[in-house]
């Protein structure tokens, strides 16, 4: 549906955004993720035909954005940082105005009723936007993006400055959003990308720096074979016996939690599963185990190792995820601060 | 290109900003022809169309200032320039809608017109005339100001800018004979917006200063188009 060719835009001697390619298809929902000042929405200026890219392509459905822009400007619907909303307009002129721009040849009336049910701003059809609030204004940002049904969708974060209350409500719009639209969504707030898209693209300074599904980042990212176990037993000697289990390459401790209460961090030779020889172990000796999770990155620290610039980790970055092991843990850190 | 220019028409009357220019037009338009008509016993309606001159260059800007600046600063350039919608049509709907905004102003030399017919034949024709060279120049002026509003996002300077060309075009009319490099005088002669206008308010309807004014508009519409064009590429 999109098609990113080695797109380049350089602001004089800065460079922006340096040689990105990728694609995607109809349905997906892209998930563009990376710091302030990484050039997520510089690229998706360049999608949108807002600004121009130094080099390189973009072709939505089949059209390049610089030799047909009406074409792709019609397929795309964008709500960017700061929603382009006439603060002087009542949400009905204003989305009245936007569908005659965007020359929509859909019923109007019936149509912009049918987007205010969807992202719930019916309420305040007939209000000033000046007088709203934040997440309203977001939400008449979105809808604007959506009038004309287009194809392809691209938000720039769009939860940004919202409660957490209205940002779940405004995730779960655009999970639904993606049933129906190609979405691109940036955000540097890494639990949204992982709540709301099916594939990741992680940015910084300009440079695609990994692309996979955040699931398989995080287990690339941390290799499955690290495990953190919390054991109720003596520490030297649940130390010595974990030491000696096989394929156990090493044994961290990490000291005392509760009373005769230690954690430890196994590291099992690559493409060997330990859990079960660990468990047996201390049952044999009735070492109760109170908890034993993969130690799996959370796509917060996948993100830090990724954009720090000495971390090895950001060598390895496009990983052929391994397809084993280690429990997935779904913890969703909520973050909504702004930049 | 009709959406924009409603939306911008819409805008001046949602503001102070039309109702302003209006009135300051009307005021000062009326006061010149009770002045020159009316209290000086003459049907002769040139002295006002002459004084027009000046108001339309002082007001004009008011109404160009805001047309791109605003839009640059509440980033609502983004709604526009990512729509369906060439930069060509962009630039003539802002333009249009303040073009129809200055011919209200404009209705009023009619009124004046019909105040005189009532005592003698105020001189169609020469009022006709009249009235398109000041659309005429007003047109350019507001090419102008559009420009210069394409420029900046700050709708002052914006306003003032305009208002330092729109003035440096008619000094240049005073300033052109003293010139002694010949070829210097005849290109400030040839970009004077005052003696090509004062030329209609006697009743000469030329050819040539209809050209001028509308080559103004073009080449100041393209570049305005150009500026656009250019954010895009730097």
């Amino acid at each position: 549906m999109i098609e990113v060719k080695s797109l380049t835009k350089r602001y004089g001697a800065k460079t922006a955004v340096d040689d990105i390619s990728f694609t995607v298809k109809a349905g997906e929902i892209l998930g563009f993720l990376g710091p302030n000042g990484a050039g997520k929405t510089t690229t998706m200026n360049i999608i949108t035909g807002y600004s121009s890219s130094t080099m390189g392509t973009v072709t939505v459905d089949g059209a390049e954005i610089l030799e047909d822009p009406i074409k792709v400007k019609s397929k795309i619907g964008y709500l960017p940082e700061h929603p382009p909303l006439y603060l002087d307009m009542t949400v009905k002129e204003y989305l009245s105005f936007m569908f005659d721009l965007k020359k929509v040849k859909l019923i109007k009336a019936s149509h912009i009723d049918e987007i205010c049910d969807h992202v719930k701003i019916a309420d305040v059809y007939g209000r000033i936007i000046k007088n709203l609030s934040k997440g309203y204004r977001q939400r008449v940002g979105l809808a604007q993006a959506l009038l004309g049904n287009p194809d392809v969708l691209i938000l720039d974060e769009p939860t940004v400055g919202l409660d957490p209350k209205q940002i779940i409500e405004i995730r779960k719009l655009i999970k639904e959003l993606g049933e129906k639209h190609t979405i691109i969504l940036s955000s540097h707030i890494l639990s949204e990308v992982q709540a709301a898209c099916e594939r990741v693209i992680v940015i910084n300074k300009g440079k695609i720096i990994a692309d996979d599904t955040p699931d398989n980042l995080s287990k690339a990212m941390s290799g499955d074979k690290k495990l953190t176990i919390r054991v109720d037993g003596p520490e030297s000697s649940v130390f010595d016996l974990l030491s000696k289990v096989p394929h156990m390459l090493c044994v961290d401790k990490l000291g005392m939690r509760e009373d005769s209460v230690y954690d430890f961090i196994l590291e099992a030779e690559a493409g060997h599963d330990v859990r079960r020889d660990v468990f047996l172990r201390l049952a044999e000796r009735s070492w109760p185990i109170l908890a034993l999770r993969g130690s799996e990155l959370s796509l917060e620290d996948i993100f830090l190792q990724l954009t720090d610039e000495n971390s090895p980790a950001a060598e390895q970055a496009r990983p052929d995820a391994p397809d084993s092991g280690g429990e997935s843990e779904d913890e969703t850190r909520e973050s909504g601060e702004e930049s | 290109m009709t959406a924009i220019m409603r939306r911008e028409l819409s805008a001046y009357f949602a503001s102070p900003i039309g109702y302003i220019f209006l009135a300051v037009f009307y005021i000062f338009g009326g006061f010149y022809f009770t002045m020159t008509c009316l209290l000086s016993n003459s049907s002769d309606l040139s002295f006002t169309f002459n004084s027009m001159f000046t108001i339309v260059l002082i007001l004009v800007p008011l109404l160009t200032m805001r047309l791109f600046s605003e839009d640059k600063k509440h980033k609502t350039d983004q709604a526009l320039l990512t729509a369906p919608v060439s930069l060509l049509a962009l630039v003539l709907g802002k333009f249009l809608a303040a073009v129809l905004v200055y011919l209200l102003s404009l209705a009023a030399t009619i009124v004046y017109a019909m105040v005189i017919a009532v005592y003698a034949p105020p001189g169609w024709a020469h009022v006709m005339g009249n009235f398109i060279a000041l659309l005429l120049m007003g047109m350019a002026f507001i090419s102008i100001g559009l420009f210069v509003s394409s420029l900046t996002e700050n709708q002052l300077i914006a306003a003032v800018g305009s208002f330092a060309i729109a003035l440096t075009l008619i000094i240049i009319d005073s300033v052109a004979p003293t010139i002694t490099v010949p070829w210097l005088r005849q290109v400030f002669m040839s970009i004077a917006f005052f003696s090509r206008y004062s030329a209609f308010t006697v009743g000469k309807l030329e050819l040539s200063g209809v050209v001028f004014f509308l080559s103004i508009c073009a080449v100041f519409l393209f570049l305005t188009v150009r500026v656009l064009d250019k954010r895009r590429w730097s």
